[in-house]
């Protein structure tokens, strides 16, 4: 053996020529180590990978030209970015390349920006920089944001845009669950321009708790809501027996009467819940409020609370003042007062207060509470935070109760104390966080309802909240819709406040979205219809189960609303009296009626004649006429979007003469129908 | 005796490197099927990456068509797209379900529900699911908002439809053997410059002045993307690899 490897050592190094070649052979090797090691990088074997794809392909020649060979960049100076993905994701911008199952060659999907402009990362966080695929999709020791899974896209689109975009519903939805699930009250969550998220969640002021409800079922909400409502916005505590007896006794204890002067309430005798079914019916008060039906099916809107067991909650005399004129009791409510007379009341009382369950307050005995209860409740009151939602007298609302979200969406993965079970990775947090909060060590918060697709959306909301969002160029901002502070004036303001025409309605970019937008009614309706319609609203638009309730309002009342109406919304851009309707011929109306029923077809969304017409997806149209200008069916015919945007009758790019040949037929429209 | 220790060293090195299996041995199958039959949980659509709403349901049936309980079902699906669990025995009404989640790319995936039968003759049933981009999620609350009220029959107490109040009934979206067969510019102009354009009923209104370019574009890559059957020149179906 030893023998061998000397002749082997002769052979290498026996004299100093072959000692020289063999050193020279050595050298080249080392030298060409470097060289070799840049050769077969990763990168360079996607780039192979990808000319073997396209070799066999129709467009062969063309993909070959525009392949780019050599590490790729995006350059982005103003976001501090640099992407070399484009490296091995040599596809993207090859549409002929759909086919191809996988990325890395994949086209990309169609999306409104450029991918040099923005890059990769932007959207797709990930290290840009890196050349490997470990590195550049999954979180290293040196870089902790992997690439962000699909399922939370949006989030990416969320940075820069706050305007509620068409195509990121998942993104639109978490952020009103931030505001509605009340996320932001105990979070301080800001929005691009630094303003603080505010709740749009009216969470019920307790100061006066004891007079709507009993002790026994504040104990049993608190230790379930969602038993109570299964819409219920509350989350759940998880509460034990004894906190939620003690919490309950500190809020009755710090409850006030709320009704001034002591006067004792009128007293109404509920009546025939059967009537009152049909006056809960008429009302329309499913436009707000929800309940479970015969069926099991929850029946009604969710922005007013849940009623399926309400009689079980509230107490007679304080649902007779409620009902009465619920501003009494909430100044800032949003529901509407709706004057109900007698009649109307005693049945509705009746209807409401059957609406109870045996099981859920059947267990629920409290003793009368002690001292040392009540201090313990409003201890616990404190420390949940339950007066960052709710006004408690005696318990201040609490600054920073919770962790700030700003800039939660980066958040460095160091800093966050994962519960056992989560994988490591921030959108893994954050949702097992808003699933199971009760798993972290230490934390307050409580547990919602929520279902998957709902965790998913905040989730999502939740990682557009990131460092670069907060940091980006005033160019790349798109600013979302400011919350409208235009307020009324005059009587009729209170009017509208009174019956809280701001809660459906929009005007001049305040209030909801349920109704039309009333920003230019003035230019819109005819004064006897608006007043008419204000004591009697009738059906509008028969496909719609939301609907616009009586209020029951007097003559003067509706007279003074629908003056205020006609003064102050009027549109700048055209006079409603600049087309007098009188002026038209007959040929005009034939002419009209033949564009109304072929050319455009009005028909199959509006009823004009309710003996042949069918479509109900607009209004109808059988007094149109009586009901609005001859100049608004004009400019509206010719572009509604223009006086209310985001209207569902589309742009028929139509002619002068045809609008003003169908407006003369619509207002001809104008025939009373006599009453049923 | 040197060797001896050599060798029990090297056997517990190499005892050492075996790693654990990824996934937990399948179940023992108790009982064999015939045919496997969808029981719900198809056609779903959702966003990409996301989980199903709905969970797949799937049923093990014998020659004779009655169900069969503890039949191993096993579930393959390609492109990112994943089942759990993804395999187990079927419960005593011969169901076995599943929670799919799609892959991050929009398509079709397809989820292939797989068993043997008694002579070892492997039994599949394919079902399809969809994922929507941001595009073709842009054209579904597009087609909520301004196509569905006439284009889907189905009516809801939330939404009542138009379908049955038109002369000419207007194709639901998922008609693929008819939308098929129209290009994309046939869409486009139907949609942009409504029926009369293509010599259909002006009960279709042009809505090309109240929707962008880009918009359009996103209904009908929504279009293609529920069409059924699907719609094969554009999109791709992540069939079993």
């Amino acid at each position: 053996m030893p023998g061998k490897i000397r002749a082997f050592w002769q052979f290498l190094f026996g004299d100093s020529a072959r000692a020289f070649g063999t050193l020279s052979v050595v050298l080249v090797v080392c030298l060409a180590i470097a060289p070799a090691k840049d050769t077969f990088r990763e990168w360079t074997r996607y780039q192979w990978k990808y000319q073997s794809l396209i070799r066999g392909r129709g467009e062969a020649a063309t993909l070959q030209r525009r392949m780019q060979h050599g590490l790729q960049q995006i350059w982005m100076p103003e976001l501090g970015v640099t992407d070399r993905c484009t490296t091995c994701h040599l596809g993207l911008k090859e549409a002929s390349l759909s086919d191809v199952p996988t990325q890395p060659f994949r086209p990309h999907p169609p999306i409104p920006h450029s991918l040099t402009e923005f890059g990769c990362v932007m959207c797709h966080r990930g290290q840009g920089t890196a050349t490997t695929v470990e590195e550049a999709h999954r979180s290293t020791l040196a870089w902790e944001q992997p690439s962000l899974p699909a399922r939370y896209l949006e989030a990416s689109c969320g940075q820069c845009h706050w305007d509620s975009l068409t195509a990121t519903p998942q993104l639109n939805l978490g952020r009103k669950m931030l505001a509605r699930y009340d996320c932001v009250s105990c979070h301080v969550l800001k929005t691009q321009d630094g303003r603080r998220m505010a709740s749009t969640t009216d969470a019920p002021d307790l100061r006066h708790i004891a007079e709507k409800t009993s002790r026994e079922w504040m104990f049993a909400w608190l230790k379930n809501p969602q038993a109570y409502a299964v819409t219920a916005t509350m989350p759940n505590f998880n509460l034990s027996d004894a906190d939620a007896r003690d919490i309950s006794a500190f809020l009755v204890s710090q409850s006030t009467p709320y009704l001034s002067g002591g006067a004792a309430p009128a007293k109404v005798d509920a009546g025939d819940a059967a009537v009152g079914a049909s006056v809960y019916g008429e009302s329309f008060c499913t436009s707000c409020h929800a309940t479970v039906n015969a069926a099991g099916m929850l029946v009604g809107n969710d922005v007013g609370p849940e009623l399926t067991k309400v009689g079980s909650k509230v107490k007679h005399e304080w649902l007779v003042e409620w009902l009465r004129n619920p501003k009494t009791y909430d100044p800032d409510t949003a529901m509407p007062h709706y004057r109900f007379d007698q009649k109307m009341l005693g049945p509705l009382l009746g209807f409401l207060e059957a609406k109870t369950d045996s099981d859920l307050l059947g267990n629920v005995h409290l003793d009368p509470a002690t001292p040392a209860q009540i201090a313990h409740g409003k201890a616990l009151v404190t420390e949940r935070g339950c007066a960052s939602c709710h006004e408690i007298e005696g318990v201040k609302k609490p600054d920073n109760f919770a962790p700030e979200l700003t800039v939660v969406g980066s958040e460095s993965l160091a800093k966050i104390v994962f519960a056992p079970g989560v994988a490591h990775t921030l959108p893994d947090y954050l949702a097992a966080k808003i699933k199971q909060p009760h798993t972290f060590p230490g934390s307050k918060m409580p547990q919602y309802a929520f279902t998957p697709s709902q965790t998913d959306a905040l989730v999502t909301a939740l990682l557009a909240q990131t460092e670069r969002a907060r940091t980006l160029p005033p160019n790349l901002r798109v600013a979302g819709k400011a919350p409208g502070n235009y307020r009324p004036a005059g009587k009729a303001a209170q009017l509208i406040a009174d019956m809280n025409c701001f809660a459906c309605h929009a005007i001049n970019g305040r209030g909801g979205d349920m109704a039309p937008d009333l920003t230019w009614e003035g230019s819109s309706v005819q004064r006897r219809w608006l007043v008419a319609f204000m004591k009697n609203p009738n059906t509008l638009r028969p496909a719609l189960i939301r609907r616009m309730p009586r209020f029951n309002v007097t003559d003067a009342e509706a007279e003074t609303i629908a003056d205020y109406i006609l003064a102050v919304y009027q549109t700048p851009d055209f006079d409603r009296d600049a087309i007098d309707a009188t002026k038209f011929t007959a040929a005009d109306v034939e002419q009209g009626k033949q564009l109304f029923y072929s050319k455009y077809a009005c028909q199959s969304c509006h009823i004009l004649d309710p003996q042949s017409d069918k479509g109900y997806i607009g209004p109808t149209l059988t007094q149109v006429g009586s009901r609005l200008s001859a100049a608004w069916i004009f400019h509206w015919l010719k572009d509604p979007a223009s006086l209310r945007p985001g209207t569902l009758e589309p742009n028929r790019n139509m002619s002068d003469a045809d609008a003003r040949a169908l407006t003369a037929f619509l207002m001809k429209q104008n025939k009373e129908v006599a009453k049923k | 005796m040197k060797l001896r220790t050599c060798a029990a060293i090297a056997v517990l090195m190499l005892a050492g490197c075996s790693r654990p299996s990824k996934s937990p041995a399948l179940p023992a199958a108790k009982a064999f099927g015939a045919a496997i039959t969808e029981v719900s949980g198809g056609k779903q659509i959702g966003g990409i990456g996301t989980a199903l709403d709905q969970p797949v349901v799937v049923q093990v049936n014998d020659a004779q068509g009655s169900p069969v309980a503890g039949v191993l079902v096993t579930f393959q699906l390609a492109g990112g797209a994943s089942a759990t669990p993804d395999a187990g025995l079927t419960g005593a009404d011969g169901q076995f379900t599943t929670a799919v989640t799609l892959g991050g790319s929009s398509g079709r995936y397809q989820v292939v529900a797989a068993t043997h039968d008694k002579s070892g003759k492997a039994v599949e049933l394919r079902l399809d699911e969809i994922a929507l981009g941001l595009e073709q999620t842009q054209g579904r609350v597009l087609n909520d908002r301004y196509c569905s009220r006439c284009h889907d029959p189905e009516s809801t107490p939330e939404r009542v439809s138009n379908h049955d109040n038109l002369n000419a009934k207007p194709h639901a979206f998922i008609e693929g053997a008819v939308l098929n067969a129209m290009s994309d510019a046939d869409l486009a102009s139907i949609i942009g410059h409504g029926g009369p354009a293509l010599n259909k009923s002006a009960e279709m209104p042009p809505y090309g002045y109240t929707l962008s370019k880009t918009e359009v574009d996103s209904l009908i890559a929504y279009i293609r993307a529920v069409a059924d059957p699907p719609y094969r020149l554009k999109g791709l179906t992540y069939a079993r690899n």
